[in-house]
């Protein structure tokens, strides 16, 4: 049984305001070193085969799992 | 004129508006989100809330109940259609309106009435405002920083489809005043057509003196008037 692991995050030059408050948030406890934080969505799928799986994927990030107008998102296969 | 209220799992401003637009004389009905049919209302509402428990993106989930086929046919066909704070979002991710919206810049809900000015007063929603009119209303949400990439927002300026901006309290669209963070302070827009309009303020609490405001009554009504102007 493929596992699908798709993360979702905003896409680039979108503010990610969340993402920005997580950053301070670390600078004030000292972690100095962090560049940037972007926060996102983690979906996890399980499909019984893997008969185009790919196709698949794509089709629902774009259909449901993600705002193409403000997210971005990759995907791995188990 | 027949208007009807569309209402999803998870919608809470149904009976607000239900209430607003008869008390303004429309014969109001609810539709329901699994009706396949608009029961031939004149316009349809889409009201505030949570539908689907905002699970996802706020709308993601509603835009595909089956009532939104139809309210898509029926704006096709240049019915009128107000998506009011979740009810524009839903428009939003059901592409029949353009853009997205983000958390508001602060990460806080906002409650509370903000200014708007009316950008373009020819539409069937605002033929009873008067050009620049500013109207106070309440917004109530967490997601209502309106986003579209620079193209899109240029389009919706050159076809005026900006309906109402967020400003201060010399009617100027300051940074500061759009208090979400929205894009262009961006509050509510209409299609391309102008026959489909989402709103993140709620009008249907600003239609009686004792609510503090009667200013969203002009939307609702100038949405009437249109109509009985038609027929």
């Amino acid at each position: 049984m493929p596992k699908v692991k798709i993360y979702v995050t905003l896409r680039d030059g979108i503010l990610d305001v969340q993402g920005k408050m997580i950053h301070r948030a670390l600078g004030s406890l000292g972690y100095e070193n962090v560049d940037e934080v972007k926060v996102g969505k983690y979906l996890q799928l399980e499909f019984e085969d893997d008969a185009d799986i790919d196709q698949k994927i794509k089709k629902m990030c774009e259909q449901l799992l993600t705002n193409p107008v403000i997210e971005d998102y990759t995907y791995e296969v188990e | 004129m027949k208007a009807g209220v569309v209402i999803f799992p998870g919608s809470n401003c149904e009976t607000d508006t239900y209430d607003a637009l008869n008390y303004l004389g429309f014969n109001t009905e609810y539709i329901w989100h699994r009706d396949s049919s608009l029961h031939k209302v004149d316009l349809v509402i889409l009201p505030g809330g949570f539908s689907y428990g905002d699970y996802l993106r706020c709308g993601a989930v509603a835009r595909f109940s089956e009532i939104m086929e139809e309210i898509s046919r029926f704006a096709d066909s240049g019915g009128l259609v107000i998506g009011i704070c979740n009810g524009f979002q839903i428009l939003l991710e059901a592409g029949l309106l353009p853009g997205a919206m983000l958390h508001n810049k602060s990460l806080k809900f906002i409650c509370q009435t903000v200014n708007l000015r009316v950008e373009n007063n020819t539409l069937p929603f605002t033929n009873q405002c008067g050009a620049g009119e500013i109207l106070r209303i309440p917004i109530n949400h967490y997601e209502g920083n309106y986003f579209i990439d620079d193209e899109g927002l240029k389009e919706l300026e050159d076809n005026s489809q900006v309906v109402l901006r967020y400003v201060d309290e010399n009617g100027e669209a300051t940074a500061d005043a759009a208090p979400n963070g929205a894009l262009a302070n961006i509050a509510g827009l209409t299609n391309k057509s102008g026959n489909v309009f989402g709103l993140m303020p709620h009008p249907e609490r600003a239609v009686e003196e004792i609510l503090g405001s009667v200013d969203g009554a002009k939307l609702f009504l100038s949405a009437k008037i249109s109509k009985e102007a038609v027929s």
